[in-house]
């Protein structure tokens, strides 16, 4: 890109020989220009967002998920993967606001996020089902390691055991709407490749959290046949995202999601966290299968983001999406 | 005459502000020569800092697009079709007789100031609000930079600015010059502009002088003049409207803007439905294995 550094040189060409010979600037593709638009220049601006957002996608999942395993982990008497999966959601419930918080523009003004409650902003929701599930996994996880170590007895135990079962709860319904919102947050933007899948991302989002808790746990040592199952049919399920997406094609409006390292991006966390963990675990191969999904849940991610920003600089996929 | 007729307010002291009147831009490209002075005095009377020094290659364009920075951005276009009744002779490209015609349009581009405003629907820190004249402002002690009002502009017209410039972190866009307007006084854009190419004024009014005025110029022979004012799509209209001639997308304008919020209903529903079958696949995994 040629900058004001061109008029020094030209003044010191014309300054010395007296004369000047070549051109100021090029001129970008004239007469006519024929880049689409206006020289090419975007239409929608692409996201600002840096590394901090997929790996917050990503905690909010696998965390927020974590949630809704200890609920039914509870429920059935397994005790040490509801402690577990508390742990994950608590870590997550820390780690997250400072992800976004470390993404701000302004980060001192972090808690202007919890000036408003407004409906319509799928960025207010997420500030307050971040806060809510926080208020309800860390004195939920206190009250489970609490009654793990029995360091109460008679009828304090049982309020706790109550208080305990009513934070989990709270923990798995805050959870799993950390973990799907984040679809509805990137779904409902003027970013092509992303609104024209507003209804596949939150489902894909909520899916991969779904998979990547049940893997994680079961990477922590918890091989117990209920996350297998839930391993399993997430994989299965993102299997079918895989196609849909393959099928749901919007030509140059979301070409993002199908070109480019973005494209790859996409493609590879789909086969990470679809058809390659099924068929492991359909051998057994637990340990590589869950491997597999987290890391492929993580990428899926980031590429979702990688895709906003080639969308959102591509003036056709705009023209394309409203014509 | 072209040109008649558009008499506009913007010399003028007004009260719009005092009596909540809504308030709006035409901004008339068959009378802008591209001097720029809107955006030059949009850039002083506001303090916004420098875009970068780059000369793009587009035309006489070396601003770019809108932006964090860019508050106003006057559009040089280049078509190889005919303006109005313009005589195709000697001023074509080539020597071919006169069959190439070629036309040079200035258009300076605006924030919209939307009837229903993505930014101000995202923001989620209550930072954006709209004003008594209608416009859509940025309170910049409140914005926290969140930057989810950049992908909700279905225009590509608010963004964060970056460091090192000052105020780095929040999001900018154009205030309608909101200061001024407290004071009585005409948005500077529009106060500095030669030509009248950009009128400020009632919007009311705004909206019928527009509608005049493509009249005026179909009937002198622009076949192509039409008003930018996206109604009928979910933006519900804008307070800045620009004469076009040709398609919008040759200026860089969305041809259907939508307000991202019409998707919220389905994208919510889907997310519902996803956390619902999240606790039952659970539950039925420790009931069933």
């Amino acid at each position: 890109m040629p900058n004001e550094s061109r008029i020094d040189q030209l003044r010191e060409e014309a300054w010395a020989k007296g004369i000047v010979t070549g051109c100021g600037v090029d001129v970008a593709g004239g007469p006519i220009p024929q880049k689409p638009g206006y020289y090419g220049q975007p239409v929608v601006r692409p996201p600002v967002w840096t590394w901090e957002i997929p790996i917050y996608f990503f905690a909010g999942g696998v965390g927020g998920m974590s949630a809704v395993i200890a609920f039914g982990a509870l429920l059935f008497h397994h005790f040490d993967v509801a402690r577990a999966a508390m742990w994950i959601a608590a870590i997550a419930s820390v780690l997250s606001p400072v992800l976004l918080i470390l993404d701000l523009g302004r980060p001192h003004l972090f808690i202007n996020m919890l000036r408003v409650f407004k409906p319509q902003s799928a960025m207010s929701m997420g500030a307050w089902i971040l806060v809510a599930f926080g208020v309800c996994v860390v004195p939920g996880l206190i009250a489970l390691e609490l009654q793990a170590f029995q360091l109460f007895a008679g009828a304090l135990d049982q309020i706790l055991g109550v208080a305990e079962g009513i934070l989990v709860f709270g923990s798995a319904i805050f959870g799993m709407l950390l973990a799907t919102y984040t679809g509805v947050l990137i779904g409902a933007t003027a970013i092509p490749a992303w609104f024209l899948h507003h209804k596949l991302l939150p489902i894909h989002f909520g899916t991969a959290g779904l998979g990547s808790a049940a893997a994680l746990l079961e990477l922590l040592g918890h091989r117990i046949a209920p996350l297998n199952a839930i391993g399993l049919f997430a994989a299965a399920f993102e299997t079918v995202l895989l196609i849909w997406l393959s099928i749901d094609k919007h030509g140059v409006a979301d070409r993002a999601i199908h070109q480019h390292g973005s494209g790859w991006l996409i493609r590879i966390g789909e086969m990470l966290t679809g058809p390659i963990p099924l068929v492991l675990r359909f051998f057994g191969v637990i340990p590589l299968a869950a491997t597999s999904f987290l890391v492929g849940a993580l990428i899926s991610r980031f590429g979702w983001i990688a895709v906003g920003k080639i969308s959102g600089r591509d003036p056709e996929a705009v023209f394309a999406s409203q014509r | 005459m072209i040109g008649e007729g558009t008499h506009s307010t913007n010399q003028r002291r007004h009260t719009y502000a005092r009596d909540n009147v809504e308030v709006g831009f035409f901004t008339d490209p068959t009378v802008c020569i591209g001097c720029k002075a809107c955006e030059v005095a949009c850039k002083e009377w506001n303090h916004v800092p420098d875009d970068g020094f780059v000369w793009s290659g587009n035309s006489y364009d070396n601003t770019g697009h809108l932006g964090a920075s860019t508050w106003r951005h006057v559009m040089f276009v280049e078509q190889d079709r005919q303006k109005g009744g313009q005589i195709v002779g000697s001023h074509s490209l080539g020597d071919t007789n006169g069959e190439n015609p070629f036309r040079w349009i200035f258009l300076s581009d605006v924030c919209k100031h939307c009837e229903e405003a993505g930014c101000l629907e995202a923001c989620p820190t209550g930072a954006i609000v709209r004003t008594e004249i209608g416009s859509v402002l940025v309170q910049n002690d409140v914005c926290n930079g969140c930057g989810y009002c950049v992908v909700s502009c279905p225009f590509g017209v608010i963004d964060r600015r970056p460091q090192p410039l000052p105020d780095a972190g929040g999001a900018f866009k154009c205030t309608f010059c909101y200061d001024r307007q407290k004071s009585g006084l005409t948005p500077a854009c529009a106060k500095a502009c030669p030509t009248e190419s950009i009128v400020f004024g009632r919007l009311d009014d705004l909206r019928a002088r527009a509608m005049q005025r493509v009249q005026q110029l179909r009937e002198h022979g622009y076949a192509d003049a039409q008003l930018y004012d996206p109604t009928e799509t979910s933006v519900r209209g804008t307070h800045a409207f620009f004469l076009i001639l040709g398609e919008p997308e040759a200026y860089g304008l969305p041809p259907k803007p939508q307000i991202p919020t019409i998707h919220l209903k389905a994208a919510w529903t889907a997310a519902f439905a996803t956390a619902i079958g999240a606790i039952v696949v659970t539950l039925c995994a420790f009931a069933f294995s």
